[in-house]
């Protein structure tokens, strides 16, 4: 009966204790960063890189320039496993901290924040992810997704296959295989690409993938050799990109036909596959490597000095990585955006958006920052949240990603009309979706 | 009528058009089902000999071949330059973690937990996944690992068989798994029947109290039953691991021995082994001709459906003992 | 001496069956329920009702449901996840139709089609038990995910595949979707709750509930006892899906704000396993008690670190995160199998006695 008391006691302890430590923690002179990441889970393969490049730039500029405009960066990492409930309870635990800026990185959190961000006075910076109708600046003026849609980035994969058959109107008659992580991510780009394939004449075959299949997928590509697609377009994240990586080259199919988004273009999904997975072909915004002065004060100030959770220094500058980092470039310009802007140094939610809608990183400016080349140009507007910027296509050479193309241009004129049908529709299934009252600022 | 077509007659016209689709089907099938069959023999053995139903089965899959892949790298990084002494020194470690782990989880879970309810060990072993998960991320991290199949000397590449018209090739890696499969079945087969121990332990499965009267120390036989599903973990995290990489994902597959189990019965190792192929065959051959009619992806749970209907005419599973019940 | 009932006559068979017989339980209670309804809301923070709160109670809630089929009928299920989904599904699908009707209406009926599922997927009860029935009721877990995700009427044909939530006012007072406040959404999801488990307290008490517990007790005895074995099992489905079902729709509406439908995942259904397990397999209690324990213990152990300043990695903690809850769930079975509830059973009987134990 002993241990009964103990944990009597314990019991009672706990519950005193709860009152206690869940006040919130007061606030702290400077800029709140909150980082949502994932380090543990299934999706960990993607998460861990991200959240070391979100983490270090930052860091980095804390340790080189004290910060931004003089304010300091607080920057705190609430793990979510990309699970829905924590990335809730994340948010609400960083909410009474005024935090400038939210990055999910995980589209069902992202949705779950959209109606929430007007609310509350958060900007969220859902980059390259989330709900692809966001672009539309008019109906969320509080969520951001640059620098491309998903549907900017299928189509930007089509122009590549049409280059290389030689023509998109080439493509009449063939198929196009779409492997998919069977979720609201991998579900989006489907209706672009029935579009695209009405126009173009081309036939998809549709391959999901449950979550629970990701590490099992030979049944599914035994369809893929039976069907025998000339192409295989893939939007993968997690356990899901190296197991198909793997499968694929099982199967004897051409590996340079299989062509990725910027999701399943990490070191880390072809590495496992070894030589086989040569000509393994990915979407990327950012460039690969650490040859960049900004990456380099990284190595510096931050992972030399052990501020830095990297596992090896030669995971620095890989490719996802440099997406964490890119993510980071845009948090830190639209904070220095809204300092310009408002001549505040400690600026707040609503500053950081007009920072974020005033968004623009010319090629100049990616070479300020010590990032020659590192993304193209990116533009954001009031009524363009995204800026449709291009891509360009790396290619894996059995040890690393080269760079294979230039930068492609999306097919704006067949994105931007689905994208101001989703939004619309959007607005109106949720009756009551608030009109937009923010002010535009003009670009500085 | 066109519906019926393409349920009843279509799929088996596409059978007898490709035979060579067919075989690769049903050779993908087969080594599905004997992972998964690897998994459910883990569970059984836990089962047979303490009555626990041992959910972290999957985790300890995991577990085991993080630990592999995580000391092999420390020995290669402290200077064992010879990769494939190494590879084997880590494995002899990780078969030692797997019995430092029985222990412990004979001595500070189930000692403790002795004569409770089916589902409070059941429970029990939730906290022993969850406790895993935390440690295993905690030493080891989250990143994926690349599991040292060369190191290990298994093969790689594919043997390929121009048969039936058509082109039939077979992983070496997945040769090498159903090798190893049926070595180890037939090892424990051996171990069970012939050796002291194993006799002690069927004597255990037959009835705790009387076995415990004659003598049969109940803790040592847990510890080898543990040690022994710690094993066959190992085995069945080697060869997923082969197969794509080893990361805590791989954990939900191990949900599909709940189905192999059901359909072979908790109690039968001749059961997992059949009801693991079964499964695995007839989710492959279901995705693969019936599947794309209602839009794929139906392995998630195409599994649990073919176990409910064995169950109903079976409610005991394929090679489960009869269940009498006394007021 | 604190829980002395001593002096406490029963003159009527009404107030000796009553569901709380002692004075100083409807005290506790009173005090509970006055500190629920009027000082949380006026004084709880956003954070404490909103990420805390409001998910404890919807998982209250949904444990109960489980606790009705698994604690108090002896079936195991592993689809309580599933369950709540084709609540919070059926719920949007019903507003989306009916704008016009009140959304709380709504809420509540989403919990008969979620009981109408829950009766198909419980047929198989009628042949299998114990584990293997668990099995079973994995397979409507998987098959209700893969709806989820493949038909897309069920998310109004939305790109995302997502559900969201419109916002619904009563009595003019906005009580859904993003501009409601925390503290309203709160009254609501305790007033549910609160009712929900009277509800439930009273089926316990009545016919049907010792007619579960006799089933659970032993089937077959049971069923010599003149109880019809199918339909009763089929009601313990009906009603526990009813509850999950509610608590799901509730989940989506009232706390999320529009859900993926991996919310509704395998893991969904585990968690709320655990809760009914730690804190007590048959008791309503305890299902409360094993709501807070395994949902809101990680959040504190997670805020921890930070208090003290320690400077530990978010990851690190979440790994520690996982240690430390799976050792207390072992730690709690082995200290005491029966859960939270017995538990606070033996703290009552110590109360009782005290200060002079015998």
């Amino acid at each position: 009966m002993k241990v009964k008391h103990l944990v009597l006691r314990a019991a009672l302890g706990v519950l005193l204790g709860t009152g206690a430590v869940v006040a919130p923690a007061q606030a702290q002179e400077g800029i709140y960063v909150p980082l949502m990441t994932y380090r543990t889970g299934p999706f960990a393969t993607s998460g861990i890189p991200i959240a070391n490049g979100m983490h270090d730039y930052l860091s980095m500029l804390n340790a080189r320039d004290g910060g931004i405009g003089g304010a300091k960066l607080i920057i705190e990492e609430c793990e979510t496993g990309y699970d829905t409930k924590k990335g809730l309870e994340c948010y609400e635990q960083v909410k009474s901290k005024n935090p400038v800026v939210t990055n999910p990185w995980s589209t069902g959190i992202t949705l779950g924040l959209i109606p929430k961000a007007s609310v509350d006075k958060i900007p969220i910076l859902s980059m390259a992810y989330g709900l692809s109708a966001s672009a539309v600046g008019n109906d969320f003026p509080w969520v951001f997704n640059p620098p491309a849609t998903y549907w900017d980035g299928l189509s930007m994969i089509l122009k590549h296959i049409g280059a290389k058959e030689g023509g998109l109107d080439k493509l009449k008659g063939k198929t196009i295989g779409y492997i998919f992580f069977d979720g609201g991510y991998g579900r989006e780009p489907i209706p672009l690409l029935e579009q695209l394939a009405k126009d173009y004449g081309f036939t998809i075959k549709l391959y999901p993938v449950p979550v629970s299949e990701m590490q099992n997928q030979s049944g599914l590509w035994l369809n893929v050799r039976r069907d025998r697609p000339s192409w295989m377009v893939m939007w993968g994240w997690g356990a899901m990109n190296p197991t198909a990586v793997k499968e694929a080259a099982k199967i004897g199919f051409p590996m340079d036909h299989l062509v990725g988004v910027w999701w399943s273009g990490g070191e880390d999904d072809a590495r496992p596959t070894g030589p086989e997975a040569k000509g393994y072909t990915t979407l990327n915004f950012s460039a690969v490597g650490a040859n960049f002065p900004a990456i380099q004060d990284i190595l510096k100030n931050v992972v030399d000095k052990g501020g830095s959770q990297v596992a090896s220094k030669d995971k620095v500058g890989e490719s996802h990585y440099n997406k964490g980092v890119y993510n980071s470039v845009l948090i830190a310009e639209a904070i220095r955006n809204a300092q310009k802007l408002t001549g505040k140094k400690v600026v707040n939610g609503d500053d950081v958006r007009r920072g974020l809608e005033t968004l623009n990183i010319s090629a100049a400016r990616w070479k300020e920052l010590g990032l020659a080349e590192f993304g193209s140009p990116l533009a954001v507007s009031c009524t363009d949240h995204n800026g449709h910027q291009s891509a360009y296509l790396q290619q894996w050479d059995g040890d690393k990603w080269v760079k294979v193309s230039d930068w492609i241009e999306p097919m704006k004129d067949k994105v931007q009309p689905l994208l101001d049908a989703a939004a619309k529709e959007y607005v109106e299934k949720n009756a009551g979706w608030p009109k937009r009252t923010e002010t535009c600022d003009k670009a500085s | 009528m066109n519906l019926l077509y393409m349920i009843f007659v279509d799929p088996f016209m596409q059978m007898a058009a490709a035979p060579d689709l067919l075989v690769q089907t049903l050779w993908e099938g087969l080594v599905g089902g004997m992972l998964y069959a690897l998994i459910a023999l883990g569970f059984v053995l836990i089962f047979k000999a303490s009555g626990v139903f041992n959910f972290a089965q999957g985790i300890m899959v995991v577990f085991a071949a993080l630990t592999l892949v995580g000391t092999y790298h420390l020995l290669v990084l402290y200077g064992v330059s010879n990769t494939h002494l190494a590879a084997y020194v880590a494995l002899a470690i990780t078969i030692g973690v797997m019995f430092v782990l029985a222990y412990s989880v004979e001595r500070l879970v189930l000692r403790p937990l002795v004569n409770q309810p089916d589902i409070i060990l059941f429970m029990a072993t939730f906290g022993l996944t969850y406790f895993l998960i935390g440690f295993g991320e905690l030493v080891f991290g989250g990143e994926p690992k690349v599991m040292i199949a060369d190191a290990l000397y298994l093969p790689r590449g594919s043997v390929d068989y121009k048969i039936l018209g058509g082109l039939v090739s077979l992983q070496k890696i997945d040769i090498a798994a159903a090798v190893i499969a049926s070595l180890m079945v037939a090892a424990l087969s051996v171990f069970f029947s012939k050796t002291r121990i194993g006799r002690a332990l069927r004597a255990v499965a037959d009835s705790h109290k009387a076995a415990l009267s004659v003598g049969i120390s109940l803790e040592q036989i847990w510890v080898t039953v543990w040690f022994a599903a710690g094993l066959v973990a190992l085995v069945t995290g080697i060869m997923w691991g082969a197969r794509s990489n080893v990361s805590f994902a791989l954990q939900v597959i191990s949900l599909k021995a709940l189905p192999v189990l059901i359909l072979g019965g908790f109690t039968s190792i001749p059961g997992a082994i059949v009801g693991g192929l079964i499964i695995g065959i007839g989710e492959k051959i279901g995705e693969f001709y019936w599947g794309p009619l209602i839009g794929g992806g139906t392995d998630s749970w195409l599994a649990y459906v073919i176990a409910l209907v064995f169950l109903l005419f079976r409610p005991q599973g394929l090679f489960g003992e009869k269940i009498i019940e006394r007021i | 001496m604190f829980y002395r009932e001593a002096g406490q006559f029963k003159t009527t068979y009404e107030s000796d069956q009553s569901v709380f017989p002692i004075r100083q339980d409807r005290i506790g209670l009173a005090i509970i329920l006055v500190v629920a309804f009027v000082v949380v809301p006026l004084f709880g923070s956003s954070f404490l009702v909103n990420a805390v709160l409001i998910p404890f109670l919807v998982f209250s809630l949904a444990a109960i449901g489980l606790n009705l089929l698994t604690g108090y009928t002896g079936l195991l299920s592993l689809g309580s996840g599933a369950f709540m989904g084709v609540g919070a599904y059926a719920c949007y699908k019903l507003t989306t139709y009916f704008p016009g009707v009140n959304i709380l209406v709504w809420i509540v009926c989403s919990g008969f089609f979620s009981a109408l599922v829950g009766v198909f997927f419980g047929l198989p009860s009628m042949r299998i038990k114990g584990f293997y029935l668990a099995v079973a009721t994995l397979a409507a877990q998987f098959f209700l995910e893969w709806c989820f995700l493949r038909i897309p009427w069920l998310y109004n044909n939305n790109i995302s595949g997502a559900i969201e939530v419109p916002t619904r006012t009563l009595f003019g007072l906005i009580i859904t979707g993003p501009n409601a406040a925390p503290q309203t959404r709160y009254l609501i999801v305790l007033t549910i709750v609160t009712l929900m488990t009277l509800a439930a307290s009273n089926l316990m008490h009545g016919r049907i509930g010792r007619m579960w517990m006799a089933v659970r007790d032993m089937d077959i005895a049971a069923e010599l006892m003149g109880i019809r074995l199918l339909p009763t099992k089929l009601t313990a489905f009906a009603v526990s899906s009813f509850y999950c079902g509610v608590a799901g729709a509730m989940l989506v509406f009232l706390w999320y704000g529009g859900a993926e439908p991996n919310v509704f995942s395998i893991d969904q259904s585990f968690l709320i396993l655990f809760m009914i397990i730690v804190g007590g397999l048959g008791s309503l209690l305890g299902s409360f008690l094993g709501a807070a324990l395994i949902f809101i213990l990680p959040i504190i152990l997670r805020t921890v670190p930070a208090q003290f300043g320690l400077p530990i990695h978010a990851a690190t903690v979440e790994h520690l995160t996982f240690m430390i809850v799976g050792a207390l769930i072992i730690f709690f079975l082995i200290v005491e199998p029966h859960g939270l509830a017995r538990l606070w059973q033996i703290a009552k009987q110590k109360l009782r006695v005290w200060p002079f134990p015998y």
